[in-house]
């Protein structure tokens, strides 16, 4: 049993940053916390913005789907390690199905012959039944955009760390949830290790700053950072995920996971601090508005860094919901031209494309791109390109074409008019690819709070039925 | 333009910057490397200049924040994404890329910081 401490600093490892992130990043993560000795969890953040549409289509064709489609894959390398050091894993990979994501995660711990765990199932995010986008308030995103109830596909209010709290409270070992902030998946665990007050708004901060930090995971500690030759970062084959250590005060301490490539420097932090912030004195969350304009970031040592100064203002009267919509086609085809003039023959199959879309009267929208470094006829080391005299002129130039269309046939003609330029078009065009995909948009609103209702679900990994306490 | 006080050179010679994205904004927080070079920041990276250089995608307003103890400034851009991100037709629909067009952006660098 998990005792409430005021003195001991807890630790939060991320397994993930987005959903398609490395499968493999999580165990030395795990293996990290555990040799750390001091209590821990660990979250896993897969559910960006469209996601979770995506989701509910999955589940629309399969019940039994609708959550991360990688879930095992992510779980079972750290599942084991996690239910015998008692390191709760706290996880929006619910997304669209959080009560069969539990159920596959209660049948990988019988199948792994693991011992008996508790799994939580937070509940609430789904508002697809009380849909009234015209009395809500906008947040953000295209204000032009009309959003018809009929065309919704997902519809998510983004909750917040309590109930996270209240499961791990109730012994959950693993707490499943759809869409929730993401710092959130962080607060939750901190504030059940040092039982802060749901009104104690700078260590709420602190926690939300922490969250906020690891969410994306490795782009705190080295991911989307390098530049050759102005920033290094080492290992990035092997990057290590990060760990936030956070103190009863709410004093940070970002690292990463031992024996594992990547960075946490002052500069990976700063980068991370503002990603995705605006007015950095009011961040919002569900919890808590964060202020961040006076935090300071300081080395602490090789790959530590310290993180103080988040401040905490009330949460929101409102909770942002998003819903997500069909919004058309989208037809791509692309083709390339390479060798001496190149470019010349990509204009012209660029040229032929416009007037084929004007004579058959197609009602998309387009945008035509020309592409291209080494590829078709060199790999990507350049050596043909570097031993071809400059005169010579020979590029290699990838034409693109997107197409997007309310109607799925209109796309998808535009885009196999790019198919039809191997016989119809410049001389030498090869390597033609093309598809159609389904446009999700999106459009964020902002909820009253009282309409918002959230339940938790306990399931034993040992038992067949779920329990609702 | 350089001169013999001052040398033209980029944002990308004294800062790096990342893109962060949400709805039909994005953010560009940006960095100097050494703290000697952010009041070249607070001077010569303005609204009105960040502006004029994501105009040709659309983008209608710009709100800078200032942040010296982190020698940073985090730029919100408005309407950037070529019809939004609900319609942009871009490669890169969410903007990831656009912090290093705005790391393109001309500096005057006093030669004297240059030297040192």
């Amino acid at each position: 049993m998990h005792e409430t401490s005021h003195d001991t600093a807890f630790c939060i490892g991320c397994g993930a940053g987005f959903s398609g992130d490395r499968l493999d990043v999580a165990e030395p993560v795990v293996d990290t916390l555990i040799e750390r000795g001091l209590p821990a969890a660990i979250m896993f953040e897969t559910l960006a913005e469209r996601t979770l549409a995506l989701a509910q289509l999955a589940r629309q064709n399969n019940p039994d789907h609708g959550y991360e489609p990688k879930l095992r894959e992510l779980l079972e390398p750290i599942l084991g390690k996690c239910v015998r050091h008692g390191i709760p894993v706290i996880g929006n990979f619910g997304a669209a199905n959080p009560m069969a994501a539990a159920r596959m995660i209660a049948a990988l711990g019988r199948e792994l012959a693991l011992p008996p765990f508790q799994i939580a199932v937070l509940e609430g995010d789904d508002i697809r039944d009380r849909l009234t986008p015209e009395q809500w308030d906008i947040a953000e995103s295209d204000t032009s955009l009309q959003v018809d109830p009929a065309q919704v596909i997902a519809a998510n209010v983004y909750l917040g760390a309590a109930d996270i709290a209240t499961a791990l409270r109730h012994g959950a070992l693993i707490v499943v949830t759809g869409r929730v902030a993401d710092p959130a998946l962080a607060l939750g665990p901190l504030l059940w290790h040092f039982d802060w007050s749901l009104d104690d708004w700078q260590r709420l901060a602190a926690g939300t700053l922490a969250g906020h930090l690891l969410e994306c995971g490795s782009q705190v500690s080295g991911g989307y950072f390098a530049d050759p030759g102005f920033k290094e970062v080492p290992n990035m084959a092997n990057i290590g995920f990060p760990i936030a250590q956070v103190s009863h005060d709410g004093d940070i301490l970002i690292g990463k996971a031992s024996n594992t490539g990547g960075l946490v420097s002052e500069q990976t932090v700063k980068e991370q601090l503002l990603y995705e912030i605006h007015d950095p004195a009011a961040y919002l969350t569900p919890d808590v508005i964060l202020d961040i304009s006076n935090v300071t970031v300081t080395a602490a040592g090789p790959d530590q860094v310290r993180v103080s100064g988040a401040r905490g203002k009330p949460r929101p009267a409102r909770l942002k919901a998003t819903l997500s919509f069909s919004s058309g086609w989208l037809g791509e085809g692309e083709i390339s031209y390479a060798g001496p003039n190149a470019l010349a023959r990509a204009q012209l199959a660029a040229q032929i494309l416009r007037e084929r879309i004007a004579q058959r009267q197609l009602q998309v929208r387009y945008r035509i791109d020309l592409i291209g470094v080494a590829s078709v006829h060199d790999s990507d080391d350049g050596a043909l390109l570097a031993s071809l005299p400059p005169e010579l002129d020979h590029n290699d130039v990838r034409v693109r074409l997107a197409a997007v269309a309310e109607d799925k046939a209109q796309a998808e003609t535009a885009a196999r008019e790019v198919l039809a330029l191997y016989c119809d078009g410049p001389a030498g065009g090869g390597g033609v690819r093309w598809h159609l995909t389904q446009r999700i948009g999106t459009q964020s609103y902002l909820l009253p709070r009282e309409q918002i209702e959230t339940r938790l679900h306990y399931l034993n990994s040992h038992a067949n039925q779920p329990e609702v306490l | 333009m350089s001169d013999a006080t001052h040398m033209e050179l980029p944002l990308y010679s004294i800062a790096h910057a990342r893109t962060g994205d949400k709805g039909n904004r994005v953010n560009i927080g940006v960095f100097a490397y050494q703290p000697e070079f952010y009041p070249l920041l607070l001077e010569q990276v303005t609204e009105a200049r960040v502006l004029s250089m994501f105009q040709h995608r659309g983008a209608s307003r710009v709100v800078r924040y200032e942040l010296p103890q982190l020698q940073a400034l985090n730029l919100v851009i408005d309407d950037v994404l070529e019809g939004g991100v609900n319609g942009s037709l871009n490669l890169d629909g969410h903007g990831k890329t656009l912090a290093f067009l705005l790391l393109a952006l001309p500096l005057q660098i006093p030669q004297a910081l240059l030297r040192e």
